[in-house]
This record gives C-alpha cells, sequence and structure tokens, in this order.
C-alpha cells in the first residue's frame, strides 16, 4: 500500500526545537521535518517528549528556542488558532466535538455560514458543504447525525472531517487508533492513505507496532526528549525501533508465565444486559488468563460491568466458588473477591485530582481502619511496598495521580485491588495507550498474579496482547460469545474471522 | 524577582491563599483603625464568627460531594425556635429541648439527604424547596414572634470564659470534631472520593448514595448548632434569624479553598474563610460604612477571591 513520494520538497521543517518545564527538560534541540503528502509515525515512551512536540506545533505549548518552517516560510505560532489559521490541525486522544449536535454543525463550529442577512445561519449551505468533506472523505454517515449517536471511530473521523474544512495542509493525530477496533483503525488508515494522496502531511502519535509498520511511511523515534531517529519504515523491523525508543533490548514482547490452572471459581450462564449483551457463558479458572477479544461494541466491557455489579444483569445466573450469587453492586462484588480495572481510566479509574496516596488507597480503607478511623501508618506502609512491587514512578506520595504518565497511573489502579487480593481480576485494556515497557510490567504482573492462584479475565483491542498472555481466549460479537480458542489453536485470523461474524460455530458454542 | 523565586513564592500564596487573603483584608483594616486591633475587638469578631464557621463546617461537607446545602439558614432558625419552645413552654428542660431540636434538625439533614441521593433531586433544588419549608415551619411553630424567656442554661452558651466567648469553645470542639471526621475516617475519605469522581468511587466499591446521605446530616446538624447559639446569644429565638446563612456558609467555604465543583475543601479552610469575612465586615463597621454599602462590598470581595484563586491556580498549571 505504500506510494512512492514524487514530491521531495519538504512541508514542514522543526528546527531545533527546545522546551523545559521545572525541572524537566521535555524537548532537547529536535530537529525533524516531514514531507508534502506523507504519513509520518511518531513513537516513543510516554514522557519521551511527543506530545510536547506536538503540542508545540498545534501552539499549545510555545518553544523556548528553535524554528518552525511552514512550505519553507518560518511561521510563529503562538497560539491553537494560528495554528489552525496556518493549516496546522491537531486531533487528541479526548475528541472534542459537542455530542448534542450534528456532524455538520460540528464540522462548522464557530464558522457557519451564514445567509444573505448576515445573522442566521445558512443550514442548508452548511449541510452541503459538509456533505462535499463526507463524500471526499468516503464517510457512510448523515451529515445530520448527532454526534452522540456516532460511535467513537465515527466521531473520530468528524474530527477529521473538520479539520479538512479547515484547510489543513499538517494534520497531528494523538493515538488515533486506541479507541478503536482494529476493523476501525484500517478504515482511518484508509482514510489517512486517501489524505496523504491530497498532499495533506499526517504526523501520528501511536504505540501500536503493527499498525505503524503496515501503514506509515517514516517512523520518527523520540526517547527523553530528542529524536534518536528518523528513517523510511521499509528500513526498520519492530525490533529496532523498539530498541531505539526504550535504548535498550527488549527480551520478549509478551513474556508468557507458564502457571498451572486450577479448579474453577466463577461461573456465568446466559448473562444478558441492556442492548450491549445479550447471551454469553464463560467461566474462568484459578491461575488461568482468559482473553477476551471481539470488536468495541461487542459486549466484552459489559460482561466486565455485569460480573462487578456495575451494571443491572438482566438475565442469567452467576456462580461464584460453588454458590450461586446475586451481584448487585460493586460493592458487593469486592465482597465476593472479585476486582474490576476499568477501561476508561481517568473517568472510572482515577480520582485525577487526588494523590497517589488516595488512589492507590481507596479500596483498602475498610481493611486497614479500626472504629471508622483509617490506620494512616499502616496504609501509608502497604502503598509503598506496592510502589516498590509495581515500580511505580512517582516523586511522592501527594503527588496529584493526574501528572503521572498514563502507565503509572494504571499500575496505581491496579495497586488499589492488589491489597484486596481478589480471587478473580477483570482488566478492561489494561494497557491502552501505554508505554511499552509500562506494558511488559503489566503483563508480567498478570502473569505473576495468575501464578498465585488468580483467575484473571483481560479484556484487549489487541490482538498480539491476546495471543502473547492468554491462556483460553474468547471472542465476543454483537452481544454473544461466538468462539473459544485454547492457547495453542488461537491465531490472529481465527480471532478476527470470530469476531466480524465470518466464522460460524468456530471452536466450543459456549451457548448451546 | 527571577522564575524560579516568582514560582515559589506563587506556589506558597497558592497553598495557603486563604490564609493570605486574610492577611490582605486585616492588613489595611488595622492601619486605617486603630481599634480594629484590641483585644475587645478581636473578642468581638471572634464571637460573631464562631457561630457562622459552624454552619460552614457544615456546608463544606456538602460541597465536597459536589452538592450544596442552602437550608442552612432555614434550618437554624428551626432549630433555634424549637428548642426555645420546649425549654420555655413544655417544660421538657432545658438540654432535653436542645436535644430534642438538633434531632429536628438532623431529620431536616436526612429529608434533604434522601432526596438527593435516593431521588436523584439536584442538591439546588431539593435544599432550596425544604430552605422554604423550614422556614415555613419555624414561622408556624413561632406564629412568627420570638421566643424568649430562655433559663441560664441556655444562656449561658452565649457568655464568656474569662473574657472568651463560649462560642468560639464550641467552634473548636467542633472543629476538631469534623477535622477527625473528614481527614481521619473513612467516612472523610470516601466523601472525597465521592465529589472527587462519582463513578470511579462506585467502582471502588464505595456507596455515593450513602456518603451523600451522611453530608446533608453533617451539615444540617451544624446549621442547628448555629442556631442554637444564636438563640442563645439574642436570649431569644427570632423566627427569622438565619436569613442569608446560607450566602456567608457557601461563601466561607470558598474563600477557604472548598471547591463549587466538588472534591477540595477543608475544615480549617472553612474556619479561615468565615474569619475572612467576619474581619471585613467588622473593618468595614469600624471605619463606619453604612450597612448598605457593605453589602456591596463583601460581594465583590467574594468574586475577586474567586478569581484570584481560579487565577492562581491556571498559572501553577501552566507553569
Amino acid at each position: 500500500m505504500r506510494f512512492k513520494m514524487t514530491d521531495q520538497t519538504y512541508r514542514l521543517e522543526l528546527k531545533n526545537i527546545v522546551k523545559s518545564f521545572p525541572g524537566v527538560m521535555a524537548v532537547r534541540d529536535v530537529t525533524l521535518a516531514a514531507y508534502f503528502g506523507e504519513i509520518l509515525a511518531l513513537v516513543g515512551e510516554n514522557g519521551a517528549g511527543k506530545s510536547t512536540l506536538m503540542n508545540i506545533l498545534s501552539g499549545a505549548l510555545i518553544a523556548d528556542s528553535g524554528m518552525i518552517l511552514l512550505d519553507g516560510n518560518e511561521v510563529r505560532i503562538t497560539s491553537p488558532r494560528r495554528a489552525q489559521e496556518l493549516g496546522i490541525a491537531m486531533i487528541h486522544q479526548e475528541l472534542a466535538l459537542i455530542p448534542q449536535m450534528s456532524v455538520a454543525q460540528n464540522i462548522f463550529l464557530g464558522r457557519e455560514p451564514l445567509q444573505v442577512s448576515g445573522i442566521l445561519v445558512d443550514t442548508k449551505k452548511m449541510q452541503a458543504d459538509a456533505q462535499v468533506i463526507i463524500n471526499q472523505l468516503g464517510l457512510d454517515f448523515a451529515v445530520s447525525a448527532i454526534i452522540s449517536d456516532l460511535s467513537i471511530a465515527q466521531r473520530q473521523m468528524v474530527e477529521i472531517a473538520k479539520a479538512i474544512s479547515i484547510k489543513s495542509r499538517v494534520i497531528i493525530l494523538d493515538e488515533p487508533t486506541s479507541a478503536l477496533s482494529e476493523r476501525e483503525s484500517v478504515k482511518l488508515f484508509e482514510m489517512m492513505h486517501t489524505l496523504r494522496e491530497q498532499k495533506v502531511t499526517l504526523i501520528y502519535i501511536s504505540h501500536r507496532m503493527e499498525e505503524i509498520f503496515s501503514f506509515s511511511d517514516r517512523i520518527a523515534v523520540m526517547r527523553d526528549g530528542q529524536l534518536v531517529g528518523v528513517e523510511p519504515t521499509g528500513n526498520l523491523s519492530i525490533n529496532s525501533v523498539v530498541q531505539m525508543m526504550v535504548g535498550r533490548e527488549l527480551k520478549e514482547f509478551f513474556p508468557k508465565t507458564e502457571t498451572e490452572i486450577g479448579e474453577i471459581v466463577l461461573e456465568a450462564y446466559g448473562l444478558r444486559s441492556g442492548s450491549r449483551l445479550k447471551n454469553a457463558s464463560l467461566f474462568l479458572r484459578r491461575g488461568e488468563i482468559v482473553g477476551l477479544a471481539g470488536l468495541v461494541g461487542s459486549g466484552r466491557t459489559e460482561i466486565a460491568r455485569v460480573l462487578f455489579g456495575a451494571d443491572p444483569l438482566e438475565a442469567g445466573e452467576i456462580i461464584v466458588a460453588g454458590q450461586k450469587v446475586k451481584i448487585q453492586s460493586p460493592e458487593e462484588a469486592i465482597r465476593l473477591g472479585i476486582g474490576l480495572v476499568t477501561e476508561d481510566r481517568k473517568a472510572q479509574g482515577l480520582f485525577l485530582r487526588q494523590s497517589v496516596r488516595s488512589n492507590a488507597s481507596i479500596t483498602l480503607f475498610t481493611k486497614f481502619s479500626r472504629f471508622g478511623f483509617l490506620q494512616v501508618k499502616k496504609i501509608d506502609r502497604w502503598i509503598r511496598s506496592a510502589i516498590n512491587q509495581l515500580n511505580i514512578r512517582t516523586p511522592n506520595l501527594e503527588q496529584h495521580v493526574g501528572n503521572l504518565s498514563g502507565g503509572n497511573q494504571q499500575k496505581v489502579v491496579i495497586a488499589r485491588w492488589l491489597a484486596l487480593n481478589p480471587q478473580i481480576l477483570i482488566l478492561d485494556e489494561p494497557t491502552r495507550g501505554i508505554d511499552v515497557s509500562a506494558k511488559a510490567e503489566i503483563h508480567n504482573l498478570m502473569g505473576e498474579l495468575a501464578s498465585k492462584g488468580m483467575a484473571i479475565l483481560m479484556i484487549s483491542s489487541e490482538l498480539p496482547e491476546i495471543l502473547g498472555i492468554s491462556d483460553r481466549i474468547l471472542v465476543m460479537r454483537e452481544g454473544r460469545l461466538m468462539a473459544e480458542f485454547s492457547r495453542l489453536d488461537a491465531t490472529q485470523d481465527k480471532i478476527m474471522q470470530a469476531a466480524t461474524g465470518q466464522l460460524e460455530n468456530a471452536g466450543i458454542n459456549l451457548n448451546e | 524577582m527571577n522564575k524560579k523565586t516568582l514560582q515559589r513564592f506563587l506556589s506558597l500564596v497558592r497553598a495557603n491563599s486563604s490564609l493570605v487573603i486574610l492577611l490582605l483584608v486585616a492588613l489595611p483594616i488595622s492601619l486605617l483603625s486603630p481599634d480594629f486591633l484590641t483585644g475587645n475587638n478581636l473578642l468581638t469578631v471572634a464571637l460573631q464568627t464562631s457561630m457562622i464557621a459552624i454552619a460552614a463546617i457544615g456546608m463544606t461537607f456538602t460541597l465536597i460531594t459536589g452538592g450544596v446545602d442552602l437550608s442552612v439558614g432555614s434550618v437554624a432558625a428551626l432549630t433555634g425556635a424549637l428548642a426555645a419552645g420546649l425549654a420555655t413552654k413544655s417544660g421538657l428542660g432545658t438540654y432535653p429541648a436542645i436535644l430534642v431540636a438538633l434531632s429536628a434538625a438532623a431529620l431536616v439533614g436526612a429529608f434533604n439527604g434522601a432526596l438527593i441521593a435516593w431521588g436523584r433531586i439536584p442538591p439546588f433544588v431539593a435544599t432550596l424547596a425544604s430552605m422554604a419549608a423550614a422556614r415555613g415551619l419555624t414561622l408556624v411553630y413561632t406564629e412568627g414572634r420570638p421566643i424568649s424567656g430562655l433559663d441560664k442554661l441556655f444562656t449561658f452558651w452565649s457568655s464568656d470564659f474569662h473574657g472568651i466567648p463560649i462560642p468560639l469553645f464550641v467552634l473548636i470542639f467542633v472543629a476538631i470534631v469534623a477535622y477527625i471526621i473528614l481527614h481521619r475516617s473513612i467516612f472523610g475519605n470516601y466523601v472525597f472520593a465521592v465529589g472527587g469522581n462519582e463513578e470511579t468511587s462506585r467502582l471502588a466499591g464505595i456507596s455515593p448514595i450513602k456518603i451523600k446521605f451522611g453530608v446533608y446530616i453533617i451539615s444540617a446538624l451544624c446549621a442547628g448548632l448555629t442556631g442554637l447559639l444564636l438563640t442563645a446569644r439574642l436570649w431569644s429565638a427570632q423566627p427569622n434569624s438565619g436569613t442569608g446563612l446560607e450566602l456567608d456558609a457557601i461563601a466561607s467555604s470558598v474563600l477557604g479553598g472548598a471547591s463549587l465543583m466538588g472534591g477540595a475543601g477543608s475544615v480549617t479552610g472553612a474556619i479561615i474563610g468565615t474569619f475572612i469575612i467576619g474581619v471585613l465586615t467588622n473593618g468595614l463597621n469600624l471605619l463606619e460604612v453604612p450597612s448598605y454599602n457593605q453589602q456591596v462590598i463583601k460581594g465583590m470581595m467574594f468574586i475577586i477571591a474567586v478569581l484570584l484563586d481560579y487565577l492562581l491556580k491556571s498559572r501553577l498549571k501552566k507553569s
């Protein structure tokens, strides 16, 4: 799918960019150029300076020194608005659309075409203009559709349409695929290729190596605020990029700890909840890591929420340690020895404005208290040992958890559950948006917990992760469990086929 | 000043912003009025302030959960009226009457809490309604007239101990208890958690409903205590006492660092916040500013304080 670059002049040049924050040099003397019509992947561990560099480019931050050239002319990007005027758009992980408004309204927000009167919005023209862009991008939803009715992937497309509508010459995408399923990602990349043919320069930040290697033209690697290298994708391998990122060789991408699989601790039959989860049965065993795959929206998260008592169960039966149970709240689930690491870290996993201490200890209060009062010293002692065990990088316990990197935030959430030593731990996308080495640490930890007899259910959209660390793999599609594979039988293709419905009755059908 | 010192200075100011505001208010007043820094005047300020501070402490609990309690003024009036009425007319005895009155306050709080926690009614609406209802009950009970004739056991609570007003001791006691509950108990930690992120709290095994229910009872009990002290001080229960108390209590909490978005606030902050308002009011009186003009100045002062707080916060975030 790679095209030859016909035009070798630079669209964008960053020269000797430096940016420091109190105590950290976030970007040190970075010089990087991008061609007309190319897809440049920017990779690096969290904290490597990628986001800072892109924020400088999009006007959210101002560099301490350095120069930016656009089409050969020096430009001063002093605000996001100025960046927009220059044709530089950044699409953030947290999408900035207004959910109650239509696609067309969002695309033209703040720039609505007016009727002759000069007061009223010319809705017809706005919709027609939006339609032109939608067609140009080959999108399949209506311009009158309301944003809240669209999937995350579609919303992302709307953001891109918005960027196109302001005639962006450079579009920066910050981890665009972290919330997308593989199929949606492919669609996004097809669109990125269309844009590339229209001479748009695309820079995208990602942690997903497979994608980067299938879709990018060049890869730029950052480490500790410096540009370690930038090479045509064809000249690199996943291993060499990872080495450049971490500055050392990672032994194995997905280390698998061999564990002894014990008795069944949880069985669930015919689970149904809401419109997303229609019928699913599964069991979990001690010492076993079960991977739950499927497209986003296939009901995976809903299984986790139902088992944890976060959503009401409409039909079905749950048996924990041989006893039939009704789990009506997370409080009850915790009492039964079930823990959940949620998918959306920021909205559901963390108290962003509170300290590492509060975040890590919130589930411990009942354990470490006497007569309703906290035993602060015991709690602190426990947290310190957890910080060591999980290798959480934080200056102190008072640090706001929102200031930590994604990987460390996730470890804080996991720490919360460790003290309770649950029998069953459910992790929903535990490594989304997390850098390579933190990811490996979390995988190792899961292996370690399993070897101590914990039953683990891991939901993930990343097939290599699912294949790498699961003992058994379940695949969901449209609210139903479609297939089950053993570690040895599973392949990326088989899982994708089951998830997309191209393969009926794969493996054992649990719903019989 | 170089950048680093400025930053360190700013973060020090930010960490103690309410104390800094208190100093900024007290300084010009002490320069302009020689009477301000006298023992007698400061004790007067302490007396006036400590009663409001108790209500502000209760308010802080609700603000931390992201709620608000508008009914505190009416609850204060109702508690005072019930206590005075029962003590003087029913022959119940002063202390049993006070206990019954405080129970009634707790009941109003439980009613607010139930509406908000289980009924999912926005706190603003639920407590606005009970603000009207509790005031109405007070007027019905008192028939719109003051209840006087309180005995020594009652009025003792507005007297002084070697010149130090008893309400100040009550405030210190309430502050210690509230501090322990808010900053040392499970309940208090859950209050911060629910205000910080309700969904995260629920998924961590906390029941946000119980926590919300609890804070409105605490707020009402604090308001009730304020009402009792006001009654003791006036030697009678006034049906219209406590009017506007909610504004003072909210302003004090916010001046003391509580966030109207929830998740932040402290007992010491609430007390300092009340003292800011108390010192300002006292200063304006000493400077003989007409009371109508005082209202305007207080309103402006509140806005400036909140803006200042916001600016310092965003300045720190950027640097």
